[in-house]
């Protein structure tokens, strides 16, 4: 466990994956199929998948597990293979890997505690049996991706800690609301968000998905500006989607977003990759950026 | 204080209490409120006072629905807060049901609402779900991961007034596309409302339907607008 932070302080800025979802679609995954049960039933595409990215240049990569808690899971009756198809995913990744690192992707269950949709209890539970397998399967930390509720977090940094001396990464996703503030869905503010995760002793705080890397810059500045200290890290989609003749295509392609990139590092991020619709070909151009700002400083 | 006014007290005091979320006396939220009537017990006064179910509904529910709908649209106020006044309405509207089922209270149509094919998520559409009853349309909510036939056979069986389309994901959002247009085929005259977090107007533009909103409001003025039977 102690290569996550021996790797973070020797390189000094981790270049990360990009999107799963998306490239799970581009195999051939189609919509209410469950992505966790390619874990076992096409290994070999989630395999090509975490390959292409470690080929890209990432120093860390995820897994296919972010809908992998028994809560998400039960939507497709799959809740008690949750931890074969979690360890799975792990296995996948960490072959994928070699001496990479590869962190356990944890999403949000979509309940809602504070209307009584679940209670602390279960998903602490269900975080857990999610946990175990991830860590079970070889991952060197945990990554909490794209949650928006403060007191489901809790839950799930509960469930991590019962396992000792995990690397634990935590990262939120935010909106800009009209006039201009970045909000949780749940309307917590960075700062709420931050104060919250120091408090429970996250080890990175990141911010996820949203609407891009340009429009990121803020946010992750805003970040940096209320702590010096803690690791961040960044992870925006490759813009909005739209639709041109049928197909999606993101507005922030490869080319587009060396500039952000570029404007990240000097703000003071730690991890840097991509979330929806960024590909391996995001990666290579991350990779590049990376060098060439550590070997100017 | 006269009768009337004393009405017309109760009657914003009750749209307050929808606004704020405050379920009866003994409800912990909000929490400057504790102690204070709530909905419960000011809807039992303006009944016991003979005030109309229609007045009641339009002068107090809506009014504090719609004042949290504005309110979330404009991003003044967050999902928690929404639920909260959503659990206050419902309460409300229990208490009402009697008078809906005699006949004496009419909602103004019916809408469905689907998160589509692919999609778990039913945050988004529960909130859509919140504004609309909020605004006294009766939703039939067809959950989450819902395909065209399920949604066709809602609007065979049901007179429907609009569709609306939820997707939270960039992959599951294009298969709304192929769901606008099944409807389309069925039922030409139903206009389709989309929405999303990732949605825009471009997309909606693209796959034919017939309303884009970034927020629930947006939906229950369109509906409010060209379509409210009463």
């Amino acid at each position: 466990m102690k290569k996550f932070f021996e790797r973070l302080t020797e390189k000094r800025i981790l270049v990360s994956d990009g999107a799963w979802g998306t490239e799970l679609f581009k195999c051939g995954l189609r919509a209410g199929e469950c992505p966790e049960l390619w874990n076992e039933q096409n290994k070999a595409g989630v395999f090509a998948i975490a390959k292409s990215y470690i080929d890209a240049g990432s120093d860390i990569i995820s897994t296919n597990s972010f809908g992998g808690s028994p809560v998400k899971l039960s939507h497709y009756n799959l809740q008690s293979k949750a931890y074969e198809l979690n360890k799975t995913a792990a296995e996948i990744s960490r072959q994928a890997a070699g001496d990479k690192l590869v962190m356990g992707s944890v999403g949000p269950t979509g309940k809602f505690l504070m209307s009584g949709d679940i209670s602390s209890d279960e998903l602490i539970e269900s975080f857990s049996i999610q946990v175990n397998a991830l860590l079970d399967g070889g991952v060197d930390a945990i990554l909490l991706e794209t949650f928006y509720d403060i007191d489901e977090v809790e839950c799930a940094v509960k469930a991590v800690r019962n396992f000792p001396e995990v690397p634990l990464i935590c990262s939120f996703t935010y909106d800009r609301n009209a006039i201009g503030e970045y909000r949780t869905m749940m309307g917590s503010t960075p700062k709420d968000v931050l104060k919250a995760m120091i408090t429970l002793g996250v080890d990175v705080i990141g911010v996820n998905c949203g609407s891009g890397y340009h429009n990121m810059i803020d946010l992750v500045k805003e970040l940096r500006d209320y702590s010096h200290n803690i690791p961040i890290l960044v992870q925006p989609n490759a813009g909005l989607p739209e639709t041109i003749e049928g197909k999606i295509v993101y507005s922030e392609t490869p080319e587009v977003i060396s500039d952000s990139v570029k404007r990240f590092l000097s703000i003071g991020v730690n991890i840097i990759g991509g979330c929806c619709g960024t590909t391996p070909e995001h990666i290579k151009i991350i990779r590049n950026t990376v060098d060439k700002f550590l070997s100017n400083q | 204080m006269n009768s009337s006014s004393d009405e017309n007290y109760f009657l914003s005091q009750l749209a307050f209490c929808i606004e704020r979320g405050k379920v009866n006396s003994s409800f912990r939220f909000p929490a400057d409120m504790i102690g204070q009537p709530g909905v419960e017990e000011l809807l039992s006064e303006l009944l016991s006072r003979n005030i109309s179910p229609k007045t009641i509904l339009d002068d107090a529910l809506l009014t504090g629905m719609n004042r949290v709908g504005e309110k979330f649209r404009d991003g003044k106020i967050f999902i928690p807060d929404v639920l909260i006044s959503a659990k206050a309405m419902n309460t409300a509207m229990e208490i009402l049901k009697p008078y809906i089922v005699k006949g004496e209270l009419k909602l103004k149509g019916k809408v469905v609402l689907a998160t589509v094919k692919g999609d778990l998520h039913n945050i988004g559409k529960n909130l859509v779900r919140m504004v609309l009853e909020g605004g006294g349309w009766e939703v039939i909510d067809l959950g989450i991961d819902v395909s065209s036939e399920k949604i066709i056979d809602a609007l065979k069986t049901n007179e429907v007034i609009a569709v609306g389309l939820s997707a939270l994901l960039t992959t599951t959002m294009l298969n709304m596309k192929d769901i606008v247009k099944d409807i389309k085929n069925n039922f030409p005259e139903i206009p389709v409302a989309v929405g999303g977090a990732p949605l825009t107007q471009k997309f909606a533009d693209e796959i034919n339907a017939d309303l884009y909103s970034p927020d629930p409001q947006g939906m229950l003025d369109y509906l409010n607008n060209y379509f409210s039977l009463n």
